[in-house]
């Protein structure tokens, strides 16, 4: 395993060498650098000719310079960076490390959405094949798939942003909206659960008469500016997920996976009085610590309550534990909604990764920082989401027609067994590839995206650098999207590897 | 053919006669493997509407302002400018007036007009034209060269495979999109042409085609027929030309389609960014880009050329969709319904 490790590493640098090689050619020879200075009227037109000269580097031949941003990347194993002076004299370095991160995050969380929404519609469609869900979502994906990003991005800009915005400043729904919004999240539900004509009929009819009464009992408590959760939603809720986890993965039966999920959840409720004064007004660290917690205290109940079902319970009270936190969390973002709008009075801009000068504490920042990323992160999203919920579907599909499936199903299993346990989890292996492929490709889509949202990530850096024929900041954004593009097909295959006994490597 | 058993004679004694008497009767006729995906194709209604959808879009394109020196039947041209009429707004109307809209016309300018009054119709109709043949050039460039390293690759292994899959995953590590506005620029900076601009595009869009078309003939060139026209001392490129490549027909349209829908949305990224086609040549994407901040004011400059963009990709991508079936039977079929994930624990059935 080490020495397939260790000759893929070393192809893969060789492919990054030659790769950066061919890009530096390639940007230095797609314009003139000094091009707009040769056609300006400046009186010190002579200067600044050569001073850009002299950031750059022009007097020297093309190979001596492409040595010397070898040579600065080089510094990079011994700590010390220097990606070179970018057209106006900027360190490309300190330019870098600030986009990366404004990039990275929206990256990040783009694909972590993208990958577990993607799987859990691919799953669905897959055990529904032909059904009407199935053509929907097929129909829905083909479109996202030749939806151009930029154009996407521009409408959820008009119709999320300004259009909810504008709605917020005196949040109403009239009652023919409210039927209207019912009759639709009935129709997607009795789609979603499926069964029998009777079972859909009484899905629909439950959750038309539901959501309207919903959304009018919402606008009279005025929620949309005033959210509010409180405890006792809290415990329902976790109760509500502990009890169906429970069914999802064993059933309902078992106490050895019952019981530790119940404690988990009461355990949240004790937490939220506990940590209440605290999260009012947390740090990073606290939140990173509490995540933590609800994973290793849920973890351990579940361990010495599960008996030979010990993993089962470990991963139902997981799942409860972190959900009542995140829950918890959200509550006080609920609280904290109000002075945020206080602040920052249309709350989902258009244009920046962060609202400049925003006063306000930890959750203010918290939701400014949310609010700027929600509308590029859905861009992202929705697009890798198609591929995500494509790929699942036919490699469900694929598995669900193997031997071993017949068998499980002839043994007399639950479809449910069938599904999660044996089908899901071989389906499972070749989503690792797409993941890591879609990583690295999200990254340089990250391009067009940016530049409609005005961040100042890496797309930024690129998209002004190659505009200016300026090879620094180019090469810079291509040394992380190629080492993490190198990095993750790396990780791909050994993921691979180990979960797939049949792979040798 | 539950019929054939009476109409058998009854004197047979070996059970090939049998089949060669059910053969003989049987009324079904023998179709070749073409005429099966052909078939096959036909009868699938999205990709069918999809192609009837292209066919109008290009005529459309085409036919209405022209290409090159021949003239359209459209009096409009995309490149004068002329007074704006009304602020500019659409004059197509599609409501007749018993509904209260303004009848069914076309009207001076169909799409609008933009800023400085040009005709929007023949501004969108020059851009669609310039993705179709974008599309094309670009599938046809990256479909030839992906095909032939992916075969050459996987029909000579060792070295050569080595080193063509080293140079497939130099192109796979600079990010597509970044290789292509490179390129882009490099293209639009001597000359307008677009023919330029989607051979550079074709020169950087061909690896995925080459990944598998290498795994497909990596299985295919240990079957029996190849070994057997080897034997009978076939040259190697008739070997791969004309035994190997037809047999990943199927692989090579399906995702040529795919690279023609994806070839198409990279132009109009790249225009949008301003790497692509550059003014006064319009594209869709460029459009965009130019009246993206008009969307509240005029929108119809924003929706035409992307719902065009839109309409194109949807309907190549539903044509792929339509072959991979037609060329992969596991693909297509009604499948037995089983009960669903979030069905109730069902009781016990009344017999």
């Amino acid at each position: 395993m080490l020495k397939f490790i260790l000759k893929r590493l070393g192809s893969a640098a060789g492919v990054l060498l030659a790769a950066s090689l061919l890009l530096y050619i390639l940007v230095i020879n797609s314009g003139d650098p000094l091009g707009d200075l040769r056609e300006s009227n400046a009186e010190n037109r002579e200067y600044l000719m050569q001073q850009r000269t002299e950031y750059m580097n022009l007097e020297q031949p093309w190979y001596l310079r492409y040595l010397t941003w070898l040579t600065g990347v080089s510094k990079c194993f011994v700590g010390a960076c220097d990606l070179g002076r970018n057209i106006n004299g900027i360190e490309v370095t300190d330019l870098l490390a600030n986009a990366a991160s404004s990039t990275l995050r929206l990256v990040l969380l783009a694909t972590v959405i993208a990958a577990i929404l993607g799987i859990a519609i691919g799953v669905l469609t897959a055990v529904r094949q032909y059904s009407g869900l199935d053509y929907l979502v097929t129909f829905l994906t083909f479109l996202f798939f030749s939806l151009p990003v930029f154009w996407a991005a521009v409408l959820l800009k008009e119709y999320m942003a300004i259009g909810y915005n504008n709605w917020l400043e005196n949040p109403q729904i009239s009652l023919g909206t409210s039927i209207l919004i019912g009759v639709v999240a009935g129709l997607v539900l009795q789609m979603l659960l499926a069964g029998s004509l009777k079972r859909r009929g009484i899905t629909f009819l439950a959750t038309a008469i539901f959501v309207p009464l919903l959304l009018q009992y919402s606008v009279w408590l005025n929620f949309y500016r005033f959210p509010q959760m409180g405890p006792a939603v809290i415990i329902v809720l976790t109760v509500l997920l502990a009890l169906s986890a429970t069914a999802m993965s064993v059933g309902l039966k078992e106490k050895r996976v019952l019981y530790p999920a119940l404690i988990t959840a009461v355990l949240v409720l004790g937490m939220y009085y506990a940590t209440f004064w605290l999260l009012a007004e947390p740090n990073g660290w606290l939140l990173l610590g509490g995540a933590i917690l609800a994973v290793v205290i849920p973890g351990l109940i579940g361990k010495l309550m599960g008996g030979r079902l010990s993993k089962a319970a470990m991963g139902v009270s997981v799942t409860v534990g972190l959900v009542g936190a995140g829950l918890t969390v959200l509550d006080h973002i609920f609280r904290a909604w109000p002075g945020f709008l206080d602040l920052k009075g249309r709350p989902i801009a258009t244009i920046g990764s962060s609202t400049a000068n925003l006063e306000g504490g930890f959750w203010d920042h918290f939701l400014d920082n949310a609010t700027q990323l929600l509308l590029p992160t859905i861009v992202l999203a929705i697009i890798s989401l198609a591929s995500y919920s494509r790929y699942t579907r036919s490699s469900m599909l694929e598995v669900q027609q193997q031997d071993y499936i017949r068998t499980a199903r002839s043994k007399g299993l639950s479809e449910r067994t069938v599904i999660f346990r044996h089908a899901f989890r071989n389906a499972l292996i070749p989503i690792a590839t797409i993941a890591a492929f879609d990583f690295a490709g999200l990254i340089g889509g990250a391009v067009v995206t940016e530049t409609v949202f005005g961040w100042k990530g890496m797309g930024d850096l690129f998209n002004t650098g190659l505009h200016a024929v300026d090879p620094a900041p180019v090469m810079a954004f291509f040394l992380v999207t190629g080492t993490a593009a190198v990095l993750f097909n790396l990780l791909a295959d050994i993921v691979y590897a180990i979960l797939d006994p049949r792979i040798r490597v | 053919m539950s019929n054939t058993n009476d109409k058998m004679p009854g004197n047979l004694t070996s059970i090939a006669e049998v089949e060669d008497a059910k053969l003989a009767v049987s009324t079904e006729t023998s179709k070749s493997q073409s005429r099966i995906v052909l078939e096959r194709f036909l009868r699938h209604k999205p990709a069918m509407i999809s192609a009837i959808v292209l066919v109008l879009i290009t005529l459309l394109a085409f036919t209405s302002i022209g290409y090159g020196p021949i003239p359209g039947w459209w009096k409009q041209s995309y490149l004068d400018a002329g007074a704006v009429v009304n602020g500019g707004k659409p004059t197509l109307s599609l409501l007749p007036t018993w509904l209260g809209g303004s009848g069914i016309q076309i009207g001076e300018h169909p799409f609008g007009q933009d800023s400085i009054g040009k005709d929007y119709f023949a501004l969108v109709m020059n851009g669609t034209q310039k993705s179709i043949i974008i599309g094309v050039v670009v599938g046809l460039v990256a479909t030839a060269i992906g095909a032939v390293v992916g075969a050459l690759a996987g029909y000579f292994r060792g070295w050569i495979d080595e080193a063509l899959m080293r140079i497939t995953d130099l192109f796979i590590v600079i990010p597509l999109l970044v290789l292509a506005a490179v390129l882009g620029q490099i293209a639009g900076r001597g000359s307008s042409s677009i023919i330029l601009l989607a051979l550079m595009l074709g020169l950087v869009s061909w690896t995925g085609m080459a990944r598998l078309v290498r795994g497909d003939i990596l299985s295919l060139r240990e079957r029996e027929f190849v070994s057997a026209a080897q034997a009978m001392g076939s040259k190697t490129s008739r070997v791969i030309f004309k035994h190997l490549l037809p047999n990943t027909i199927g692989v090579i349209v399906v995702n040529s389609t795919f690279l023609i829908a994806g070839a198409i949305l990279l132009e109009s990224s790249l225009s949008f960014l301003g790497f692509g086609v550059q003014p006064p040549e319009s594209s869709l994407g460029l459009l965009i880009s130019q009246y993206q901040n008009a969307f509240t004011t005029r929108p119809w400059l924003f929706w035409w050329p992307g719902m065009t963009i839109v309409a194109i990709a949807l309907s190549v991508n539903f044509l792929g969709d339509g072959l991979r079936d037609a060329f992969d039977p596991r693909h297509s079929g009604k499948r037995r319904r089983r009960a669903g994930l979030f069905a109730m624990p069902t009781r016990k059935e009344k017999p």
